[in-house]
């Protein structure tokens, strides 16, 4: 059963000419990390904060594991849900423990559970506690400020997160390794997340599964292979860039493409490739180191090759996988 | 120097006249600040969620702060007389513009998302306010009692004007004898009064500042 569940959502704000979510309905299952994809102003933001109430629907209801939001005490619901935004709103008058500490407190934690809750976190997030704990927030870079925030979402150990461009205002390099980060740490916790972006690549690198909108409307709700090589319509296709070859690659692993070596064939120097890595950067090998073949390796071993001629191969049958 | 003498020597030889002058001027400083601070802080809080309600006070108190307090002074006399009251009420008119519209500028200019991180992590709308916004705030409003501390101090003399007492009895007392150590006796206590203001008022906002 889907664990959130939005059931023909729509919100118009007082006074607007029309809706800024418009009849959304969207079933979201346990442990999936889902991110919202669309241009600015289609109503993404007001979508996410009708989960914890921060906007009320106008029509239409919300359920959370068979619940509708609306039975719960406002408070307690949204202590169940970690909040993460661009801007962090960390408090600038605590300090990075005394941050994290805010939910476990509303939550009537025990004072050791919540020390230790707050090391736990931070060891998680790569700030050893003993150097961070007692920094304040205007003492962290922008990077660092984002991992304290989603620190702090995490503490009560919430089954959802709604995330609302948490890496939007920082540089680009710092963002690809907090997606990293975003990554390993979604595979240990596997929280239901609802995550906002409107940059495609973004979209693309963490999600399970992507909620494409325009206008108040889902367009599109699929995996990102599938929004890549099935685009809904036209306006998927520009906004995803669902015509670029090089996009489809990044979304395909090696060990999908590989081959096993022809019988004649000798391990002797020829660039490597690991098998979980993506077909974009074993072409960006080939591409750079001017060869035709790859040896495909898993922790050290050949196990297999991958050529030019097979990348080309599946890029002319994408749509087929 | 010979002054500095003079001024004390007079002091020390009405040592009644003079605490009790000193003591009456803090009791009209205090009374005044008190009043403004009861009015103005829940009034600020108010005023900063509210356009038409900061529209309107602002504007009140900005317009009360025009008037010269020596003119609010002799505006209170017909309705309270030659009195304490008088005084007090002139003296609380001029604390309260700095103190409001501080507090008010506090809870208005405090960051949005800070406000939403705290109501996203299910804080209810009491916590917020004392565990988020105060704290936030109270620098700024720090800084508005401050200023107010300081010119009701400095203006409390004006009292002596009216015959409400405080230490502006000797400056009055001297300028009509033209003797500048009884003037004396009045103005350094009030100055000195005001520079421990200043200091004191400094320190607490200090420790209170947030770390930036
Ligand atoms: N509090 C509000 N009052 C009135 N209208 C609002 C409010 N919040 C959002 N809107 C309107 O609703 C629409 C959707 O806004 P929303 O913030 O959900 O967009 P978004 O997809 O998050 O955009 P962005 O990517 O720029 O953050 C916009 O047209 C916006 O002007
Ligand atoms: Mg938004």
């Amino acid at each position: 059963m889907a664990y959130i569940e939005f059931v023909n959502v729509s919100k118009q704000f007082p006074g607007a000419l029309r809706p800024s979510v418009n009849n959304c309905s969207l079933a979201i299952e346990q442990g999936t990390f889902v991110v919202l994809l669309g241009l600015s102003g289609c109503g993404k933001t007001t979508l996410l904060k009708m989960v914890n109430r921060l906007h009320e629907p106008t029509s239409g209801h919300i359920l959370i594991d068979g619940e509708d939001i609306r039975h719960l005490p406002v408070t307690a619901l949204r202590q169940r849900i970690g909040y993460v935004i661009q801007q962090t709103g960390l408090f600038p008058h605590m300090t990075v423990a005394q941050n994290i500490a805010v939910v476990p407190k509303l939550l009537g934690w025990q004072r050791e559970r919540i020390e230790s809750r707050i090391d736990e976190l931070l060891t998680l997030i790569e700030l050893p506690p003993a150097e961070y704990r007692h920094r304040y927030p205007s003492q962290l870079s922008g990077g660092q400020q984002q991992r304290v925030g989603l620190a702090r979402a995490l503490a009560g150990d919430p089954e959802v997160m709604l995330m609302d461009e948490p890496f939007g205002a920082i540089d680009a390099i710092t963002r690809a390794t907090l997606q990293d980060e975003m990554i390993f740490l979604q595979r240990q916790l596997q929280k239901t997340i609802l995550f906002v972006t409107h940059d495609v690549e973004e979209a693309l690198r963490l999600a399970d599964k992507i909620v494409v909108m325009d206008m108040g409307c889902i367009v599109q709700y699929d995996t990102p292979f599938r929004i890549l090589t099935r685009p809904a319509n036209q306006f998927v296709t520009n906004l995803v860039g669902a015509d670029d070859t090089v996009r489809h690659l990044s979304l395909i692993s090696v060990e999908r493409a590989m081959q096993s070596p022809p019988p004649d064939f000798h391990v002797n120097g020829q660039p490597r490739i690991a098998l979980h890595d993506n077909l974009r950067n074993a072409l960006s090998l080939l591409l750079r180191t001017g060869t035709q073949t790859l040896v495909v390796a898993q922790d050290e071993h050949p196990v297999g090759i991958l050529t030019m001629g097979q990348i080309q191969h599946l890029v002319g049958r994408v749509h087929e996988l | 120097m010979e002054l500095l003498r003079e001024a004390l020597a007079y002091a020390q030889s009405r040592p009644e006249l003079f605490w009790e002058a000193f003591v009456r001027h803090i009791v009209l400083v205090l009374t005044a600040i008190s009043i403004a601070l009861v009015i103005c802080l829940p009034l600020g809080v108010w005023t900063a969620r509210s356009r038409w309600a900061s529209l309107t006070f602002i504007n009140l108190v900005n317009t009360l702060r025009v008037i010269p307090s020596i003119a609010v002074l002799f505006l209170m006399l017909p309705y309270f007389g030659l009195s304490f009251q008088s005084a007090a009420i002139a003296l609380t008119i001029l604390a309260m513009p700095p103190i409001l519209i501080n507090t008010d500028a506090a809870f208005r200019t405090l960051n949005p998302a800070i406000r939403e991180a705290a109501q996203g992590m299910g804080m209810d709308a009491l916590t917020i306010f004392r565990k988020v916004e105060l704290p936030l705030a109270l620098p700024i409003i720090l800084t508005g009692i401050r200023t107010a501390l300081v010119e009701v101090i400095a203006s409390a003399t004006l009292a002596a004007f009216i015959g409400a007492g405080g230490l502006g009895n000797f400056i009055v007392l001297g300028s009509q004898l033209r003797n500048e150590a009884i003037l004396l006796v009045g103005a350094i206590p009030v100055a000195i009064m005001a520079i421990l203001a200043e200091v004191g008022m400094s320190a607490l906002q200090r420790s209170v500042q947030v770390p930036l």
